[in-house]
């Protein structure tokens, strides 16, 4: 029965009324009385030595409060980088830093060199044009193989060459996978790409900084996934700001996808300029500025190969991947490519031998960080492509290929670090067939066929890693933060609730979900519960939201501080009942002792809490506020099932997508329909990288996808009505709720589906084509079944992560 | 970006050569020119005003000219900024050959955008050069050699992707030359025949 309130129930979505009223408070609808705005002048070539900005003619424009460069801010920290990877040598990765505004050199298009604060945005804008830099054209590296020729152009002149870190895992088991492959009865092999995306949320970045004079306190209010992250790594490590003196204010999001979770220069420009200047400081990002100055996602270029016995099991995997870094190094950016890809690649698999080597690379572009999903979506499509092609090749069914190799015992220890704790991979695929009728494909096919098109059927498995992460873990992997997460309860006198959480909501309906969880455990209406987010100044120190890791974390957490609070509140029921707290239990909103009629109400006993006149006073403090903090023993790992059919025109090479599954294992589940907004939102993503989205540069290092012009984001009429089902449920085993995050799944299990699908249609019609680079639009379709160069450009897989130039377009 | 071309011009190359070289000649037939100074020996200096699909700018530049081969050929290598729309740079090849009473004149361009020119506008960078040139070399033809049967090679300008510009309007299409046009007929002409 599905249910009205609590756990399990659909409760509509409280933040959408304001959302879906134009109500929402987002950080640029706030304005601080006195501010100027800033505008950026950002470099126009992707590599130059800076020889001269003169800014003398800009400082004399009307409304002009002060022009700053890069000098100006020698002496300040520079943004950080909050994970250190180890490479195969044991030696740390390369690590440049990364000046507020650029020192010496721009590296990338988009890298800002000055700043005009003014007393508007349009006479900033105005006086940017009239600072004369004398900028030096150099050679940019774009091509990451390219990059990492001996002689090849430095992005950074100090580091001995362009590569951050050459990784291998598990180091230990490179020489056993050679020798499997040696012994393979068959080998699969495939060169991929993962398109370079970018996150495009609605809502561009928006900082304001704030100074006060008379507390000597910063404040900063901007577009952030984890509020308390950007005030540890902006106060400590770029302005030297202790956290006592600087609030950051994370309001409505509007959608981060993961672009959002880091910390960037405007932010510490903003509050850097309003000390300086002593007038609040606002920039708000223009779309075009979006496209080149929010971090990037993927860019790997990846050969993957497959070892299969003469009975089909996997005995071995091994992969190659170049990773794309950008000009600097983001936040997060080192851990994607490594730990929250190479420790996935066994998939939902045993195979018992895997090795992953990683080179990432600088080059004179974006930086690349976590997009939806991060380095599991681009370890999803290698192995699930590769298993895919295994299959055609041995002439095997697909779905028999990967239920022979499913893991099916658990916990299971793969070889690459992780332990699964629990999941059922042929559950989700029964439950996929049921959705799909894939009986019924053939007759769908010759359907399509009579109307002269190709039909493809294409489906995949995934499992992700998410719920990040434990804290102890991940700093022997290199993180320079521990990845708890916190909650503090504050109950009321009259028994109404605030949940302070450290997670930040910027989409994901936690003002809904987390109240459902609270409400549950005490037994009141959910709208005696305040979800409270995005403000260090009345949240605990939290980590964010991220990795979906909010409920898995950050829930966990409010249920660790509900649990507390109950535990206080029984005491005062006792006491108020004269009875042994051990007896009191707590339902449906009343405190009963067992086996009596004796009954208090919930708001008695919290009344009595802070009115202290009937109270154990000796025992207890008076007051009803916990806090817990909530530390994962292990990463959570869903999973599941997706697919695809797509109809091809083989005229065009345009792909339709006509039916989507997606049969998930996200463990329990609190608020159904958000869950199923989740994975259509992260399918539609999947669906765009897979046929749309093309972050393209030229040889030059010039962006030339920079608005929705070249950019192909997923309309409503590119994605079909998607079935969604989450009713195979193997309970997380290690937190209190049993769930296992849902954020990511659908943007990691789509593209290989759709993909696979398309191969499938191309396959149908004797066309030999075993792979095309994503996204698969109509060009690079059309060339692939007419045996023309299918990729776009560039002979080789590195070639074609960049410098191939082609966008699409609806 | 590259671009190749050949054009039919009735005169003779040294005409041609020596209306190339002229600064005021240029400013007429630069589509959207509204400065040009300078001479062939210390390079020209130019102010363009044009818009590439959604960016228009002010573009100031420099040209300087190489290999100077009269009146046969010569490189012209060049670099224009546009403010926050960005900057175009490239070079240019240039022959004469005479052709009968004429001259063919071929060019290869290669020239590449940046900035915001190349974000907004990379899809049409290639058309909107060909336009140019067409312009370009209809206001040259008519500059040197007004009254020759109109040349094939030069086709008519592409319809515009998008408003046309009041220079485009001014060009005019083939048959149909507006007053302002038949008065600059071949002015070029008159004053190197009057000295």
């Amino acid at each position: 029965m599905p249910k009205d309130t609590g756990i399990g129930a659909s409760s509509k979505r409280r933040e959408d009324v304001r959302f879906l009223t134009g109500k929402g408070r987002y950080t640029d609808d706030i304005n601080v009385a006195g501010q100027a705005h800033v505008v950026f002048l950002r470099s126009d070539m992707a590599h130059g030595r800076i020889n001269s900005i003169d800014t003398a003619d800009a400082a004399a424009m009307p409304g002009v409060i002060r022009v700053f460069t890069g000098a100006d801010f020698e002496g300040v920290g520079t943004i950080p980088c909050g994970w250190q990877v180890t490479d195969r040598h044991g030696e740390p990765m390369q690590e440049p830093p990364h000046p507020i505004l650029a020192q010496g050199k721009v590296r990338h298009v988009g890298d800002p060199y000055a700043a005009v604060v003014a007393e508007t945005a349009a006479q900033a804008r105005d006086a940017a044009e009239a600072i004369v830099a004398d900028i030096e054209e150099l050679t940019p590296v774009i091509d990451m193989k390219a990059a990492l020729a001996d002689g090849a152009p430095k992005v950074h002149d100090d580091l001995k060459n362009n590569l951050c870190y050459d990784w291998g895992f598990v180091e230990e088991n490179k020489a056993a996978v050679d020798e499997a492959f040696q012994n393979a009865a068959h080998v699969t092999t495939l060169e991929l790409v993962n398109n370079r995306l970018v996150a495009n949320p609605m809502e561009p970045r928006v900082a304001v900084g704030d100074y006060a004079a008379h507390d000597d306190s910063s404040t900063l209010y901007t577009t952030s996934q984890n509020p308390h992250v950007i005030r540890l790594l902006m106060g400590a490590f770029v302005l030297g700001i202790p956290e006592h003196k600087l609030r950051v204010v994370a309001p409505d999001v509007g959608g981060g996808f993961g672009t959002k979770i880091f910390h960037y220069a405007e932010e510490a420009f903003c509050t850097f300029a309003a000390k300086a200047i002593q007038r609040p400081v606002k920039w708000t990002s223009t779309r075009g500025e979006a496209f080149m100055s929010d971090a990037h996602g993927r860019d790997h270029v990846s050969k993957i190969e497959l070892a299969l016995d003469a009975d089909h099991n996997f005995t071995a995997l091994r992969t190659e991947t170049y990773a794309n870094m950008g000009a600097y190094l983001s936040t997060f950016a080192p851990s994607i490519p490594t730990w929250l890809h190479g420790t996935l690649m066994a998939g939902n698999y045993k195979t018992p031998l895997v090795y992953v080597n990683v080179k990432a690379v600088f080059t004179n572009t974006v930086p690349v960080d976590a997009y939806r999903g991060a380095g599991r979506p681009e370890a999803t499509f290698q192995l699930e492509r590769v298993v895919d092609k295994a299959a055609r090749e041995l002439g095997v069914d697909p779905v028999e290929l990967r239920r022979k190799n499913f893991i099916t015992e658990f916990p299971y220890q793969t070889p690459v670090a992780v332990e699964y704790d629990t999941g059922d991979y042929n559950a989700t695929m029964d439950k996929l067939l049921e959705l799909i009728d894939r009986d019924g494909f053939e007759a769908r096919r010759k359907e399509s066929e009579a109307r002269g098109k190709l039909r493809g059927l294409g489906l995949n498995c995934y499992i992700e890693a998410c719920g990040i992460a434990p804290s102890q873990l991940v700093g022997q992997l290199g993180a320079r933060a521990g990845l708890y997460e916190s909650a503090t309860v504050r109950v009321n006198a009259t028994g109404g609730l605030v949940v302070m959480t450290g997670s930040h909501s910027h989409g994901q309906g936690h003002e809904t979900s987390f109240a459902q969880v609270v409400s549950d455990m005490i037994g009141i209406p959910e709208d005696q519960v305040e979800i409270v987010h995005g403000d260090t100044a009345n949240t605990p120190m939290g980590m964010g939201t991220y990795g979906s890791r909010s409920l898995a974390v950050g829930g966990s957490a409010i249920v660790k501080a509900t649990d507390k609070i109950i535990a206080k509140a029984k005491k005062i029921a006792a006491h108020l009942m004269e009875a042994s707290p051990d007896d009191v239990e707590l339902k449906d909103g009343a405190f009963t002792v067992a086996g009596t009629d004796k009954s208090v109400a919930w708001g008695d006993v919290t009344l009595a809490a802070y009115v202290p006149h009937n109270y154990p006073l000796e025992d207890i403090e008076p007051g009803l506020e916990e806090t817990a903090f909530y530390d994962p023993n292990n990463f959570t790992y869903p999973s599941g099932a997706y697919a695809c059919e797509v109809e091809v025109d083989p005229e065009t090479g345009k792909v339709d997508v006509i039916s989507f599954a997606a049969a998930d294992d996200f463990g329990n589940v609190v608020n159904p329909m958000i869950v199923e907004g989740q994975v259509h939102g992260g399918v539609a993503q999947g669906i765009g990288q897979a046929l749309l989205e093309n972050c393209a540069y030229d040889e030059n290092g010039q962006l030339l996808s920079a608005s929705y012009m070249d950019y192909a984001m997923p309309r409503a009429h590119d994605v079909p009505m998607i079935k969604v089902d989450h009713s195979c449920q193997t309970p997380c085993t290690h937190n209190p709720l049993g769930v296992k995050g849902c954020g990511e799944a659908g943007a990691i299990g789509s593209p290989p589906s759709v993909v696979n699908a398309v191969i499938d249609a191309l396959q149908s019609a004797g066309h030999d084509v075993t792979h095309i680079d994503m996204p698969l639009t109509p060009p690079r379709v059309w060339a692939a079944m007419n045996g023309a160069n299918a990729t776009g450009g560039g002979g080789t897989a590195h070639g074609r992560s960049v410098g191939a130039g082609d966008t699409a377009t609806h | 970006m590259e671009m190749t071309g050949t054009r039919t011009i009735a005169a003779p190359p040294q005409v041609v050569w020596d209306a190339l070289l002229d600064a005021d000649v240029l400013k007429e037939c630069v589509p959207g020119c509204t400065e040009m100074s300078g001479n062939p020996d210390d390079g020209f200096e130019a102010t363009v005003v044009q818009k590439v699909g959604p960016v228009k700018a002010t573009f100031r530049g420099q040209v300087t000219l190489e290999d100077r081969v009269e009146p046969q050929s010569l490189r012209l290598s060049g670099e224009g900024k546009g403010g926050a729309a960005g900057f175009a740079k490239g070079g240019a090849l240039v022959t004469l050959t005479p052709a009968g009473a004429g001259t063919e004149l071929t060019y290869e361009v290669d020239a590449r955008v940046g900035g915001k020119l190349a974000q907004l506008g990379s899809r049409i960078v290639d058309s909107f050069a060909a336009k140019m040139a067409d312009q370009f070399f209809e206001r040259f033809q008519n500059a040197v050699a007004p009254d020759a049967p109109d040349p094939a090679e030069a086709p008519a300008p592409e319809p515009a992707a998008s408003a046309p510009e009041p220079a485009e309007a001014q060009a005019a299409p083939e048959g149909g030359e507006t007053d302002q046009s038949k008065e600059k007929k071949g002015w070029f002409r008159r004053l190197i025949s009057a000295d």
